[in-house]
C-alpha cells in the first residue's frame, strides 16, 4: 500500500511538473520546427534539398553574378595538420591566381576551408555543411582516403563534385561516384611499385608488414603484400595497430623475425616514433613506405632513424615540377614556410574546379548548377596544371598518374630544408589500371 | 587506501621501527610475488598453447619460437606495467579519499609529459642539453612535471571538484569528463600556439645503448639479443621508489594518518580537527605530482608527446586500478604490471599462435579486457581486494 502511493505521489507529481511546463511560452516554438526536421528524414534522399534551390536559383540570376564558394577539407588541426594545411594554402593559392576566370565572368569566388581533423566522422559531418551551402559548387579535398570515402556518400547525393589532391585509395574512383576525380595516383599501383623497387633495387628477401588500419594504411600494405607473396618476397608479418607513441610490443616479434625490410602503410606521425624506437632497439632492417611519410614532421619525429630511408609517393617534391618554381615561391611568400608535398596538387585540383565551374557557367549562362560542374568536369578533356597534365577517365583517376621513389636526404639541418633536399630516385609513368 | 580499523597502526610515538619497515615494504613484497606470479602463470599458459598448436604448423617450431621471444616480452610487460601502475597510483589515491573517479587524471599525465618536453626543448634550444648528465635531466625534468602536474590538479579540484562536492556522484563524474576534453584541447591549442608542434619531440641527452641482459639463441641459429632500454629501466625503479614514498607517506606519518581518517570518516575527521579540504586538496596533489612523473618519464621513454597520449592509458590505469582493487595502493600496482603483461603477451603472441590469422597488436585490447573481465566476474572486488572503509 505504502508503494502504491508513493507511485500514485510520483505520477501526480510529475504530470503536475508537465503541466506546469506546459504552459510556459517558450515550450510551444520550440517543439514546432522539431516537426518538420525530422519529417523528410524518411525520405530517400533528405541531403538533396540544398541542392534545389541551387537549381532554382541559377535562372533567378539572369546576368553572371552572385557568389561561387570553392571548399576545401582537410586536415587543419591534430597529428596530420602539416599536409592538410598545405592543401588549404595550395587551393588559396589556386583560388587568388585562377580565381579570376570567374571574377571576369562576374561571380563574386571564395574559398570555404573545412578541417576534417583526419576523423572520417568529422569529415562526413563537414561534408553535410558543405552540401548544405548552395554557394559551394567543387570541393578540393581531402588528404586521408578514409575520411573522403566517409564524406563522398553526401557529395554524391547532392552532385557535388570532389577534387582531391592526395587521396589514393582506388575504392575512391571504384565505387561508382561519377562526382569523385582524383590528380594523384592509386595505391595499388603504388604498392606495387614500393614492391617492385624493394625487390629488385633494395635486393629484399623478407619483409615484415605494419599499418595503421585506416582504409588508407592498410589498403596500400595489402596491395604490397599481394604484389611480395606474388614475387616470393617472404612476409614474415602482417600487423595493424592504432598505438601513436609505444611500439614495444610490436617491435619483439619484429626483432625475432629478422626482416630485412620493415614496410609501414600509413601517415607519418606513426611511422616516426615506430621507426626511431625500431632503431632505439638495435633492429638493422631497411624502412619503406608511402606517400604517408612525404613530410618533415618524419624527420622531426624520427631523427637519425629515417636518414637515406625510402619511400614511394604520387606526389613528389615541389621542387620535382618546372612548371611549379613559381607556385613554390609565391607559397613561401604567402605562408613563410616551403611549400609541402601535395600543395602543389591541391593548386592543381583547385585550377580544375576553376575551369569546370567557369565551362559550366558559360554552357548555362549563369551560374551552374552542382551537376553541371561535374558534367564539366567530365567533358573538359586535358587539364595542363603545374604538377602535369590531367585528363580523367570515366572512373575519374587521372589516365596516367606519375609515381615516385625517393630518398630521405642525409643532410643535417632543420627537418623541413633536409627533407626538400630529398632525391627522386625512380620517377615511373603508369596508366590507371 | 587499504583501510580497515584494525590495520591502523599505533599511533607514532610507539610505533617500531618493524612496523614503519612491515608497512613500508609489506605491500611491495605483496607487489613483487603479483609480478612473478603473473609472469610464470601467463608464460606457462603461453608456452602450453604453444605446445597444443605445434602441429598445426609445419614452417615453423613453434614452441621454440615461442620461448625465444619469452623473456623479452615479459620485459616488455613488465614496462608498460609499471607505466599503466604509476597513473594508476592517482586515481586509486583519488578514489581512496573521495570515492570519486577522477577522469581527468590521464590528461594530467598528458600535462606532465609536455612539461617534459618543453623543458627538454628549452634544454635544446640552449645547447646545454647534451652537457648534462642523463639522470641529472631525468630528475630535473620530474621534478617540473610533477610540480606543473601537482599544481594542476589541485587547481581542477578546487576548480571543478570541490564546488560539486555534495552534488550527486554522477555530477563531479561529469565534471571529470569536461576537465578531461578541455586539458585535451587546451593543450592542442597551447602545443600548437608554442611551436612546440602536435606532434611534440621530448629531446633528452643520449642515454646510450640499451643494456643487453642475455643473448637467447633462435632457431636458426642467431642469436637474438633481451634487451631492457636504459630509460625503461630508470622509469621501473622511479615507479618502485614512488610506491614506496606513497607506503611510507600513508602509512606511516601523521599526515597519512590523517588522509586515512578523511578516507574512513569524513565529518569524524573534521571534528577530530583536521582540516578536510586541505587533506583533499593534498591527495590531489599526490595524485597529480605521481601523474606529473608518469607523463615525464614515458616521454623520455617513448620520445614524443601529443595531446591525446593521456587519455587511452588513462583508461587502462583506471581499469588497472580496477583491477587490483580501487582505493587499495599496492593493488594499483599489481593490476597496472598485470595489465601491462596480458597486453604484452597478446599483442606479441597473438599473430604467431594464430598463424598470422590474427593481428597481434589490433586485438591485444580485446582479449586483454576479455581476461580482465573475467578475472573480475570471479574477484569483483579486484585482485588484491576494495578498500572498504569501515563507516562506525
Amino acid at each position: 500500500m505504502r508503494y502504491q502511493s508513493g507511485k500514485w505521489l510520483l505520477t501526480t507529481f510529475l504530470i503536475g511538473a508537465l503541466a506546469a511546463c506546459a504552459p510556459a511560452a517558450p515550450a510551444a516554438p520550440t517543439a514546432a520546427p522539431a516537426a518538420p526536421t525530422a519529417a523528410p528524414e524518411p525520405t530517400a534522399a533528405p541531403t538533396a534539398a540544398p541542392a534545389e534551390p541551387t537549381a532554382t536559383m541559377a535562372p533567378a540570376a539572369p546576368a553572371m553574378s552572385g557568389k561561387i564558394k570553392i571548399a576545401t577539407q582537410s586536415p587543419l588541426s591534430g597529428p596530420q595538420a602539416a599536409l592538410g594545411t598545405g592543401i588549404r594554402n595550395g587551393a588559396d593559392l589556386g583560388l587568388q591566381d585562377m580565381g579570376k576566370m570567374l571574377t571576369d565572368m562576374g561571380f563574386e569566388v571564395e574559398l570555404a576551408p573545412f578541417d576534417d581533423q583526419a576523423k572520417p566522422e568529422v569529415g562526413a559531418a563537414n561534408a553535410k555543411n558543405i552540401a548544405s551551402d548552395p554557394d559551394i559548387l567543387c570541393i578540393v579535398g581531402h588528404l586521408n582516403s578514409g575520411v573522403a570515402l566517409a564524406s563522398l556518400p553526401t557529395y554524391k547525393d547532392n552532385s557535388l563534385a570532389m577534387v582531391s589532391p592526395a587521396n589514393t585509395n582506388p575504392k575512391i574512383t571504384e565505387s561508382g561516384y561519377q562526382n569523385a576525380f582524383r590528380v594523384v595516383g592509386r595505391d595499388d599501383v603504388q604498392g606495387a611499385v614500393g614492391e617492385e623497387f624493394a625487390r629488385t633495387e633494395m635486393q629484399i628477401k623478407s619483409v615484415y608488414i605494419i599499418h595503421d588500419k585506416t582504409d588508407y594504411g592498410q589498403g596500400v600494405a595489402e596491395f604490397f603484400r599481394q604484389q611480395a607473396e606474388k614475387n616470393g618476397i617472404q612476409v614474415l608479418g602482417f600487423e595493424g595497430t592504432e598505438e601513436k607513441s609505444n611500439f614495444e610490443s610490436i617491435l619483439t616479434p619484429i626483432q625475432a623475425a629478422n626482416p630485412d625490410l620493415i614496410y609501414f602503410g600509413g601517415i607519418y606521425d606513426q611511422a616516426g616514433p615506430l621507426f626511431r624506437q625500431a632503431r632505439d632497439r638495435g633492429i638493422t632492417a631497411k624502412f619503406l613506405g608511402p606517400d604517408g611519410l612525404d613530410s618533415p614532421e618524419l624527420l622531426k619525429l624520427a631523427g637519425d632513424a629515417v636518414k637515406g630511408m625510402y619511400y614511394t609517393s604520387v606526389a613528389a617534391p615541389v621542387s620535382q615540377f618546372p612548371d611549379a618554381a613559381k607556385f613554390a615561391e609565391d607559397y613561401k611568400a604567402k605562408f613563410n614556410e616551403d611549400a609541402p608535398p601535395f600543395s602543389a596538387q591541391a593548386y592543381d585540383a583547385m585550377g580544375i574546379c576553376i575551369r569546370a565551374i567557369a565551362q559550366a557557367a558559360e554552357k548555362a549562362g549563369g551560374k551552374p548548377s552542382r551537376e553541371q560542374v561535374v558534367q564539366a568536369i567530365r567533358d573538359a578533356g586535358e587539364y595542363k596544371g603545374i604538377t602535369g597534365a590531367y585528363t580523367f577517365n570515366a572512373k575519374g583517376d587521372p589516365v596516367t598518374s606519375t609515381y615516385f621513389v625517393l630518398q630521405v636526404s642525409d643532410k643535417d639541418g632543420e627537418p623541413g630544408e633536409v627533407w626538400n633536399a630529398n632525391a627522386v630516385v625512380k620517377k615511373l609513368d603508369i596508366p590507371a589500371p | 587506501m587499504a583501510i580497515a580499523a584494525d590495520a591502523l597502526p599505533a599511533p607514532a610515538s610507539r610505533r617500531t621501527l618493524r612496523m614503519t619497515l612491515a608497512g613500508v615494504f609489506g605491500p611491495l613484497g605483496q607487489v613483487f610475488i603479483f609480478v612473478v606470479g603473473s609472469a610464470i602463470v601467463l608464460s606457462v599458459i603461453t608456452v602450453l598453447v604453444a605446445f597444443l598448436l605445434r602441429g598445426t604448423r609445419t614452417n615453423v617450431d613453434l614452441v621454440q619460437a615461442t620461448l625465444t621471444i619469452l623473456p623479452q616480452v615479459i620485459v616488455d610487460g613488465l614496462v608498460r606495467g609499471f607505466l599503466f601502475a604509476t597513473i594508476a597510483l592517482g586515481y586509486t589515491m583519488v578514489y581512496g579519499v573521495l570515492e570519486f573517479i577522477n577522469f581527468a587524471h590521464g590528461e594530467i599525465f598528458m600535462v606532465g609529459a609536455f612539461s617534459g618536453a618543453a623543458l627538454g626543448t628549452v634544454f635544446a634550444a640552449s645547447g646545454i642539453l647534451n652537457a648534462l648528465p642523463p639522470l641529472l635531466f631525468v630528475l630535473i625534468a620530474v621534478i617540473v612535471g610533477m610540480v606543473i602536474s601537482g599544481t594542476l590538479a589541485v587547481t581542477i579540484e578546487r576548480i571543478a571538484y570541490r564546488p560539486l562536492r555534495n552534488a550527486p556522484r554522477l555530477v563531479p563524474l561529469i565534471s571529470a569528463i569536461g576537465v578531461s576534453l578541455l586539458l585535451q584541447d587546451g593543450m592542442r591549442l597551447i602545443a600548437n600556439v608554442t611551436g612546440l608542434g602536435f606532434n611534440a619531440r621530448f629531446p633528452t641527452p643520449n642515454f646510450g645503448p640499451p643494456l643487453q641482459l642475455a643473448q637467447i639463441p633462435a632457431a636458426d641459429g642467431r642469436t637474438i639479443p633481451l634487451i631492457l632500454d636504459v630509460r625503461a629501466l630508470i622509469f621501473i625503479v622511479a615507479a618502485t621508489l614512488m610506491l614506496i614514498g606513497l607506503n611510507y607517506l600513508v602509512n606511516a606519518t601523521k599526515l597519512g594518518t590523517a588522509i586515512r581518517a578523511v578516507a574512513q570518516d569524513r565529518p569524524t575527521a573534521s571534528l577530530m580537527g583536521i582540516n578536510v579540504n586541505q587533506i583533499i586538496a593534498l591527495t590531489f596533489l599526490i595524485g597529480g605530482a605521481l601523474g606529473g612523473a608518469a607523463g615525464v618519464l614515458f616521454g623520455i621513454r617513448v620520445g614524443t608527446v601529443n595531446p591525446y597520449i593521456g587519455f587511452l592509458p588513462g583508461l587502462k590505469a583506471f581499469t588497472a586500478a580496477v583491477l587490483g582493487g580501487i582505493g587499495n595502493i599496492p593493488g594499483a600496482m599489481v593490476g597496472g604490471i598485470v595489465l601491462g603483461f596480458l597486453e604484452a603477451f597478446v599483442a606479441s603472441y597473438l599473430s604467431l599462435l594464430t598463424g598470422g590469422a590474427f593481428s597481434g597488436a589490433s586485438y591485444a585490447d580485446i582479449v586483454a579486457f576479455a581476461i580482465l573481465i573475467l578475472i573480475l566476474i570471479f574477484r569483483p572486488s579486484g585482485l588484491l581486494g576494495e578498500a572498504v572503509a569501515q563507516k562506525v
